[in-house]
């Protein structure tokens, strides 16, 4: 398969996770410059981290406008594989591809460490080959992955199971104190209502090799590789229906 | 003389949502002795001069603006003010 990493102004992961699909996954990977329009046929497009446009007026706020980001999100709603880690997750909630915004961290601090999720839900494109309740240890390195949303939002993802990640102890515990930013219900990473579009704060790019500590981060994107593979899709939720009074 | 417009945009986070440097700015404030300081809420601020348009349209524009980039309005509330000022 193709993957497609978006290369904005003042991205610094998109080399971490183009080397990922080369040699950790043996892909054919290309690099998209943020001025493109097409996606040069990508099946799965990675919108990295980093500090697109300088975080100038919000993280993510004037990337989502970069002309590449009207093939992102028609390859979205055509229920393509999109990821979006750290700033690139930033990014997919500011266009409305996710739910949700990234605020500071509760503490005020920038957060560089390595952390525990628990995968929620393999039915998505990112977790399709993992296990439910598995813990993926990976890193984290953001001053803004304080994941909000409105009470209706929030309690519409959770049942639906749309929270794909969230912070938890070595043991799969999900606690305040092993929460690093803040975020509402520990969540670390959702998806959209179709489980193609999925983002995180977590950085899976990192963790792809057991030379440099760690490498479960790969089974993320072997994830990609198998849903692909597969050829079909995760089948879409039904609309929710809302019980008359 | 021609009469230019001045927008001035106010940005704030939503009530309810967790504002951490309006709290940190508060207990700066009450570090200083500034005890008869309550909630604290730290925005954006945005000028902006605009030129041929109606005082009326630009309130509309800056509006459009505000919703489409200036406010994330999953988190944040805006408010925006229009005058005309000669030069």
């Amino acid at each position: 398969m193709r993957w497609g990493v978006v290369v904005f102004p003042g991205s610094n992961d998109d080399r971490d996770t183009l080397r990922v699909a080369e040699r950790g996954l043996g892909d054919d990977a290309v690099a998209l410059w943020h001025k493109d329009r097409d996606l040069r046929g990508c099946d799965a497009v990675v919108l990295p981290g980093g500090f697109s446009y300088g975080d100038y007026l919000r993280c993510g706020a004037l990337a989502r406008f970069s002309p590449i980001m009207d093939a992102v999100g028609a390859h979205a709603r055509a229920g393509g594989v999109v990821i979006g880690i750290c700033n690139g997750f930033q990014i997919l909630c500011e266009a409305g591809l996710l739910p949700g915004a990234l605020l500071a961290n509760r503490s005020l601090k920038f957060v560089c460490e390595i952390v525990n999720v628990r995968v929620e839900t393999t039915d998505t494109v990112f977790t399709y080959g993992c296990r439910q309740g598995e813990v993926l240890s990976v890193p984290i390195k953001h001053g803004e992955g304080c994941w909000v949303a409105d009470e209706t939002t929030l309690a519409d993802i959770e049942a639906h199971n749309q929270v794909v990640f969230r912070y938890a102890d070595r043991s799969g515990r999900v606690a305040p104190e092993v929460n690093p930013n803040g975020s509402l219900n520990n969540i670390a990473g959702v998806c959209n209502a179709g489980r193609n579009v999925v983002g995180m704060m977590p950085h899976p790019e990192h963790a792809a090799e057991t030379l440099i500590g760690c490498d479960d981060g790969l089974k993320l994107f072997r994830s990609v590789q198998a849903w692909v593979g597969r050829g079909t899709r995760v089948p879409r939720r039904e609309p929710t229906v809302v019980p008359g009074p | 003389m021609t009469v230019a417009i001045r927008a001035r945009v106010f940005v704030t986070p939503k009530r309810g949502i967790l504002d951490p440097q309006g709290k940190a700015v508060q207990q700066g404030l009450h570090a200083l002795g500034f005890a008869e300081v309550g909630d604290v809420r730290v925005g954006r601020y945005v000028e902006m001069r605009l030129r041929d348009v109606t005082r009326d349209a630009a309130t509309e524009r800056v509006r459009a603006m505000c919703d489409r980039l200036l406010a994330n309005k999953v988190i944040e509330d805006y408010r925006v003010e229009v005058d005309e000022e000669a030069r």
